[in-house]
């Protein structure tokens, strides 16, 4: 047990030191940096990540590129009201709130770097305007970017200034939308609903008090 | 190869004239060679559209997405235990292996410990995957040079590993095991004695891989020197696990990262090969097979005893946070970004998967090798397609 207590206090000075490197490296480009669960996340300005690419590879020594994905704060529009036993989703906030360092709008894009001989990761996080769906291509510093754009800008219709070819990558080519957005609607559950809790049969000398033995 | 004549082909063309549905004369005598998507080698549908100067390959396109079944979007309209169901089918070789890294961050999130025991048999029940998932590899990697042999032995010999994963979650490929808190059960009574044999049998396997495949003169010829990936380069495309290690880098997760299961209580060497070609991605991988084995020895000597599952709560509610969980599994690093905002189901899943960022090399790996060494590169990477699909 003592053990393990030196151990997470070496992993969170670990840690504080690495923030402090970040923060030197990228200047004023940071808004905001918090350590969680064992991962640095930052969230960086427009120009800070186009920036980043080089900064993580060239001084930071991130050689690793984990993956490049984008996320849509926008709860999901429901049709049901709360509290209608309506089972086919778990029920999301209404408002929207945004994650660790936060966000200015709708629209972000997140990647994973990490260093294969220091052992520490880096979440970097940018805005992406709702107006103007862009930020800049990693794709010549991290040539593995290429296909995790690609994704991302077929999911969510975020472009990638500087990427070689955008283009398709998991859909057919004449496939419209975004699916990823959250006002995608799943096409399964509008052609056929989700038909709910339908086979619980009370159990033999079960009288239905179930709700009671919660641990 | 430099003083080729290239013309500027798109892609979306290069797919066209592969599908034949559009003619065009190539002047310089280049042809167009459509792999796929139903190729033996590619374990799964992946179609490679490869362009062609004789037997040189120059430039090759993997198109992907014949097997996008959305599972990103499939966890936005399900609860954190009907996912587990989802993610089984991701790499459907070492479905218990995927299961772990999602768990592990519902449980960071909901600040939730698994007994040592359930961590002693999550650890156990990852590795068997792991071997099963190799062996599988040994026999194939033989078959894509033209050696048939070595895939019945593999095939053989996972079978045992396969019911001995059966019988202790039901499921020989879908196990669906593992619960927020824990484990759905015990392992069944005799099942260590009966576990020990099996790790002989493998071990003994091992030796025969070793003895028909690696040291056999042909099998060399085919793969020593062919598709060598660059340390360098390997990272910055994101592969990783043992095809990266073959490269010469020394990272694994299972002792590099964030402590997970109970890799911290066994002694396991991480093995590397220095050269990075399709042999040295082999040797690896039956090197990892035998040091999986050590493992689970270890384990079953130090099994703790006590229950398999923790107290959590009736339904399961994760609390709002973020969390980014990953792995050393079979294939590579496999990772969970998973977004809570403190209902029963994530709001955000980011599925990180290994084969995707294996793959996604090809272009650059394939660029000027003979193309019956496409089959055994492709090979030596061994990816799943669902991996890649998800």
């Amino acid at each position: 047990m003592a053990d393990e207590i030196v151990e997470t206090e070496k992993v969170s000075e670990l840690m504080s030191t690495f923030k402090k490197e970040v923060e030197k490296a990228f200047g004023k480009d940071i808004i905001e940096s918090e350590i969680n669960y064992g991962d640095l996340i930052i969230r960086v300005t427009k120009d800070g990540y186009r920036k980043a690419a080089l900064i993580c590879k060239d001084v930071l020594n991130l050689d690793y590129l984990s993956f490049i994905a984008g996320i849509d704060w926008m709860p999901m529009p429901t049709e049901s009201e709360e509290g209608s036993g309506d089972t086919s989703q778990p029920a999301q906030p209404n408002e929207m709130t945004f994650g660790i360092a936060g966000s200015a709008g709708r629209f972000q894009v997140f990647a994973h770097v990490q260093s294969t001989s220091r052992h520490v990761g880096l979440t970097i996080k940018v805005d992406v305007d709702e107006n103007e769906l862009a930020v800049a291509s990693w794709v010549d510093v991290y040539p593995g970017a290429d296909w995790h754009e690609r994704e991302c800008w077929e999911m969510y219709g975020i472009d990638f200034v500087g990427h070689p070819e955008i283009r398709k990558l998991y859909l057919p080519g004449e496939f419209e939308g975004y699916p990823l957005r959250k006002d995608f609607p799943l096409l399964a559950r509008v052609v056929k609903p989700w038909p709910g809790l339908v086979d619980v049969e009370p159990m033999p000398g079960d009288d239905g008090s179930e709700d009671e033995e919660s641990e | 190869m430099a003083d080729t004549p290239i013309i500027d082909i798109d892609p979306q063309t290069m797919s066209l004239l592969a599908d034949s549905q559009m003619n065009l004369e190539l002047d310089n005598g280049d042809m167009i060679l459509n792999m796929g998507p139903q190729h033996p080698a590619t374990h799964g549908t992946l179609r490679l559209v490869v362009r062609l100067d004789g037997e040189r390959v120059l430039s090759a396109d993997p198109i992907i997405g014949y097997m996008h079944r959305g599972y990103e979007k499939l966890t936005e309209y399900r609860t954190y235990p009907q996912i587990t169901t989802l993610i089984n089918r991701i790499d459907w070789l070492s479905s218990f292996a995927n299961e772990v890294p999602f768990i592990h961050g519902a449980e960071k999130l909901m600040d939730v410990q698994a007994p040592d025991r359930a961590e002693y048999i999550r650890t156990i029940l990852t590795e068997l995957s792991r071997i099963s998932t190799f062996l599988l590899f040994l026999g194939e990697m033989g078959l894509q040079v033209g050696a048939i042999t070595p895939a019945f032995y593999g095939f053989r010999d996972r079978e045992y590993v396969l019911n001995l994963i059966e019988s202790a979650t039901g499921g020989r490929f879908h196990p669906n095991f593992n619960r927020i808190g824990g484990l759905k059960d015990d392992l069944p009574w005799g099942w260590t004695g009966e576990c020990k044999r099996v790790l002989d049998i493998c071990a003994k396997s091992c030796d025969d891989f070793d003895r028909l495949v690696v040291g056999n003169e042909i099998f060399q010829q085919r793969t020593r020197g062919v598709g060598i990936i660059t340390p360098e380069v390997g990272l910055s495309y994101g592969v990783s696990g043992s095809n990266i290690r073959a490269s010469g880098v020394d990272w694994d997760l299972r002792r590099d990262g964030a402590p997970y299961l109970s890799y911290k209580d066994v002694d396991f060497k991480v093995w590397t090969h220095p050269d990075g070609d399709s042999f040295a991605r082999y040797w690896v991988r039956l090197q990892e097979t035998r040091e999986s084995i050590n493992i689970v020895r270890q384990l079953l000597d130090k099994m703790p005893s006590g229950p398999v599952m923790a107290k959590v709560p009736r339904i399961i509610k994760v609390p709002e946070g973020e969390v980014w969980v990953e792995t050393e599994n079979p294939l590579g690093q496999m990772g969970y970004y998973v977004v809570s905002k403190g209902s029963t189901g994530p709001f955000r899943t980011k599925i990180r998967t290994a084969s995707f960022s294996n793959v996604s090399i090809c272009p650059w790996l394939l660029q000027g090798i003979y193309v019956p060494d496409v089959v055994t590169v492709l090979a030596s990477l061994y990816f799943i397609l669902g991996d890649i699909d998800r």
